[in-house]
């Protein structure tokens, strides 16, 4: 009896949708690739008919489907579907200084926004109360907002450190507007204030986004008559059951690169590598170590707003399939403009009268179309100085994103990836993987589970083990929380910093754990207990 | 000059080439003179010579950990509650605020607060740059208090230190600091406009301002743009490949190692920090130690990188600018020589190693 555990990997990305089947071993089954329409989601479902028209087997088989979306991006950028929060923040008589929502372009802040206040509380690096928490104050602003705020955003001073005060305004918030959904910023960023808070803002808009996405996944789903368990890639590369997308939707932004760079390694076989994902008009390079995309430590910014959670750190560069190469007499210019989409109708080798990288990658011998090899030939001389220009802005931008000196293997991935070089300074070998079009569905369908801390620790006479030791333990908690099977939990990041300035040592500590996902029955037996 | 949202956005980037690597993110200082600036209106800033002789200017900024800043910040009222505190002390009112470190968040903090108390701004300052402790300003080699010091913490508590001396100013109220939390605002060194005369480094704050403009202005050479300011003496380009930080007696010390690119190809830079940048070094041998302010800037657009933000894999310059002539001198570098942060070299201004 074999073991008949299929997964459906489905990632809608700016330009396409793309679906993969894989079975129990992680072989691929069947795939499809679809332009990402208006309506996203009749997109993930036409993707999901199609992929499972091209399936050789019974849907019956499939056990788990897993989507990685634009949807939230989206819906920041264009101001769509968002809800209109009410902002608590404990902090005062602290942070009065910059209230809730500086920076916010204008438009953004008019759609999200239904009332802000900075109540009395927070508390200390160390966990003691900065002041007492006034309770009356959340609940007579809350109160004020009952039956007009569609979602309420809490957050603390320090809540990393200790989250019981964010805790009891939820409380309140629930006692004065009932069934709201209510963010909590320690459950989404990390350390600096401004930049949770506004990340917690914007999952807290986003939850009818999410629950829009997952009625209209999950109906599909059943109408294909699949009975699958549903998850959504976030943007460490691990997946969300839907109760904690619903609950989180801002962590999904940025999953797109992530699951590329997942199913890239997937792909090569290997867990640490770097990833180059090359499109039409720009190039993502980002590093996968231990299976799992380094993260940023700056702030990013999502819709022109400054935001902390936590993000895949890639080094963008202009450089891709389209872009377009000129010559003004002294030197050549790459770029950063692009043909886009047009590439088919505009870049020489295919008839159009515009020089592009494509075309400097056939004069190299790089790539091979049918096409007018004449029209290349013609400009020889340009794309090849081109190539070599792109070569050593390439090899930078690699350099950049590495984080140590060490030679490390390249995975090139992606419509545009012929431009990439065979050897590039500082990378082992330069690795081309089949299936390189679908890395993001494969990205998606191979997620793992995790769990993740942030947290403050004053040292005590345990020391730093001590801490560490009691992080550990609370990020393997929350992968298991999310549905990681317990057996397989493993840690795959420790970060500790130490704070300046202060004469008690203090160490800020990041762990990471994740694993992979509870069998199905398992699963349900979890969720009916 | 005034101070203006567009002119701080300025001074915040010019901050953080002052700042030798310390005195943290002018961020959070940026946003409250911001939102300050947007509701009260520019700020004035005044040359020391055109407020009377007897004027009271309030030296401030903030003490502690910007890191601590970044979650706790401050309420905006604790100017108002030093300033409440002095004038009872001294029965008058303060004529100007004075940024007592031009580097750093210290170089935007006090807009908001002359903001808020519709006071000008001196422009000025008793570093020049930034340092880490708080017997290292001009007035201080002078044999001038910075007592009676006064610090508030969010809550708007506030506690007057009197002390035998600088020294011990700095002991206290490190420790008060830390009760407080690990950040608080203060003022120390006040004085009034004829006794400012000597210690004031004068004209850092429309210099940062300046500095800030020339590398927002995107010249294709940021540097060349700084240099025309400023004598700026580029050490190295090169790119970090490796990080150490520790912490020790309550600061932040390491070093980062920078391998050269460019015409400093197959050269190693070492940069050793305590908060600020103190010495950076080819082959063991000193390129340029404190006081000479020592900034990492970014390769490309120049912008001055605080120690707690080296990464591996930054493209970076290494650019002294001289010190201020004030520490100079033998008391100077022996409050803020390298000998005074535990190396044992001396002191060779870069405009004598390479001017």
């Amino acid at each position: 009896m074999g073991d008949a555990s299929w997964r459906v990997g489905i990632d809608v990305g700016g330009t396409n949708t793309d679906a993969v089947v894989l079975d129990a071993g992680d072989r691929l089954l069947a795939r499809v690739k679809t332009t990402t329409s208006e309506d996203v989601t009749a997109g993930i479902l036409d993707a999901l008919q199609l992929v499972l028209a091209d399936l050789d087997g019974p849907v019956s088989n499939i056990t788990h489907v897993m989507l990685g979306t634009t949807h939230a991006t989206n819906a920041i950028l264009e101001r769509r579907d968002l809800y209109k929060v009410a902002m608590v923040r404990i902090g005062g008589p602290a942070t009065r200084s910059i209230p809730p929502l500086a920076g916010w372009p204008e438009r953004l802040r008019e759609a999200v926004s239904c009332g802000e206040e900075i109540i009395d509380g927070g508390v200390e690096m160390t966990g003691e109360p900065l002041v007492p928490l006034d309770e009356e104050a959340a609940r007579s602003f809350l109160g004020s907002l009952a039956g007009r705020a569609e979602a309420v955003s809490i957050a603390g001073v320090f809540s990393p450190v200790l989250a019981d005060q964010e805790l009891r305004v939820e409380e309140i918030a629930r006692e004065e507007m009932g069934h709201v959904p209510v963010s909590l910023s320690h459950q989404i960023g990390s350390l600096g204030l401004l930049e949770r808070e506004n990340a917690c803002i914007l999952n807290a808009a986003l939850v009818r986004v999410a629950r829009r996405v997952i009625d209209g996944l999950t109906t599909a789903i059943s109408a294909y008559g699949v009975s699958a368990d549903v998850y959504v890639a976030q943007n460490d590369g691990t997946l969300m059951g839907l109760d904690y997308v619903r609950r989180y939707p801002v962590l999904t932004i940025g999953s797109g690169p992530t699951n590329s760079m997942r199913g890239a390694i997937y792909l090569a076989g290997i867990s640490d590598a770097l990833v180059v994902d090359v499109g039409g008009t720009s190039t993502d390079i980002g590093i996968i170590s231990n299976g799992f995309p380094r993260e940023s430590t700056t702030a990013v910014e999502v819709g022109g707003v400054r935001t902390n959670f936590r993000m895949p750190d890639l080094v963008s560069v202009a450089i891709g399939g389209g872009t377009i190469i000129t010559d003004d007499g002294s030197r050549v210019r790459i770029g950063p403009e692009s043909v886009g989409f047009n590439i088919r109708d505009e870049a020489l080798i295919f008839g159009g009268p515009i020089p592009t990288l494509t075309d400097a990658a056939v004069a190299t011998g790089r790539a091979d179309f049918l096409g007018t090899p004449q029209q290349v030939d013609s400009q020889a001389d340009l794309l090849v100085r081109a190539m070599e220009g792109c070569d050593i802005f390439v090899g930078e931008a690699v350099d950049r994103a590495k984080v140590s000196r060490k030679e490390l293997p390249l995975i090139a991935v992606g419509g545009g990836s012929i431009l990439i070089p065979a050897t590039i300074p500082g990378v082992s070998e330069v690795i081309r993987p089949d299936q390189y079009d679908v890395a993001n569905a494969i990205g998606a369908a191979i997620a793992s589970v995790s769990g993740e801390i942030d947290r403050v620790y004053k040292l005590g006479p345990g020391g730093r083990e001590e801490a560490v030791s009691d992080a550990v333990a609370t990020a393997k908690g929350e992968a298991v929380r999310a549905g990681a099977d317990p057996g397989s939990v493993e840690v795959v990041e420790i970060e500790e910093v130490p704070l300046a300035y202060l004469t008690e040592p203090v160490i800020r500590v990041r762990v990471k754990a994740a694993g992979p996902l509870r069998p199905p029955r398992t699963a349900h037996e979890a969720m009916e207990r | 000059m005034q101070i203006t949202i567009d002119s701080l956005r300025a001074v915040a980037i010019g901050c953080t080439i002052l700042g030798g690597g310390g005195g943290g993110d002018p961020r959070i200082g940026q946003m409250m003179a911001e939102e300050a600036i947007k509701v009260l209106g520019p700020v004035d800033v005044h040359a020391l010579e055109d407020l009377d002789p007897d004027d009271l200017i309030l030296p401030c900024g903030m003490i502690g950990a910007p890191t601590v800043m970044v979650e706790k910040i401050p309420n905006g009222g604790e100017g108002r509650a030093i300033r409440d505190v002095y004038e009872d002390i001294y029965g008058r009112e303060f004529k100007a605020v004075m940024p007592f470190e031009m580097g750093g968040i210290n170089g935007v903090l006090p807009i908001a607060w002359a903001a808020h108390a519709g006071l000008p701004l001196v422009d000025g300052d008793f570093m020049g740059r930034a340092f880490p402790e708080l017997q290292m300003l001009t007035p201080h080699l002078l044999g001038m208090p910075g007592s009676p010091a006064v610090i508030a913490d969010e809550r708007l508590q506030t506690i007057v230190f009197r002390t035998r001396d600088n020294l011990w100013l700095e002991k206290l109220v490190r420790n008060a600091v830390a009760t407080y939390g690990g950040s608080a605002c203060g003022g120390m060194y006040p004085m009034t406009a004829v006794e400012a005369r000597r210690p004031l480094i004068p004209g850092t704050v429309s210099l940062a301002e300046q500095l800030g403009r020339a590398i927002r202005s995107g010249a294709d050479d940021p540097l060349e743009a700084l240099s025309e300011l400023i004598p700026a003496f580029p050490l190295a380009a090169g790119k970090v490949v490796d990080v150490d930080r520790r912490t020790a007696g309550g600061f932040v010390r390491g070093s980062a190692v920078i391998e050269g690119i460019d015409q400093y190809r197959n050269q190693v830079f070492r940069l050793e920090f305590q908060n600020e940048n103190l010495v950076v070094l080819r082959d063991g041998e000193a390129l340029a130690t404190v006081p000479d302010i020592i900034t990492l800037l970014d390769y490309h657009t120049a912008h001055g990188i605080v120690t707690e933000g080296i990464k591996y894999g930054q493209r970076v310059r290494i650019v002294a600018f001289p010190s201020p002539t004030q520490w100079t001198s033998p008391a100077g570098l022996a409050t803020v020589g390298p000998r005074a942060f535990g190396y044992d070299v001396d002191y060779i201004g870069v405009e004598d190693r390479y001017g």
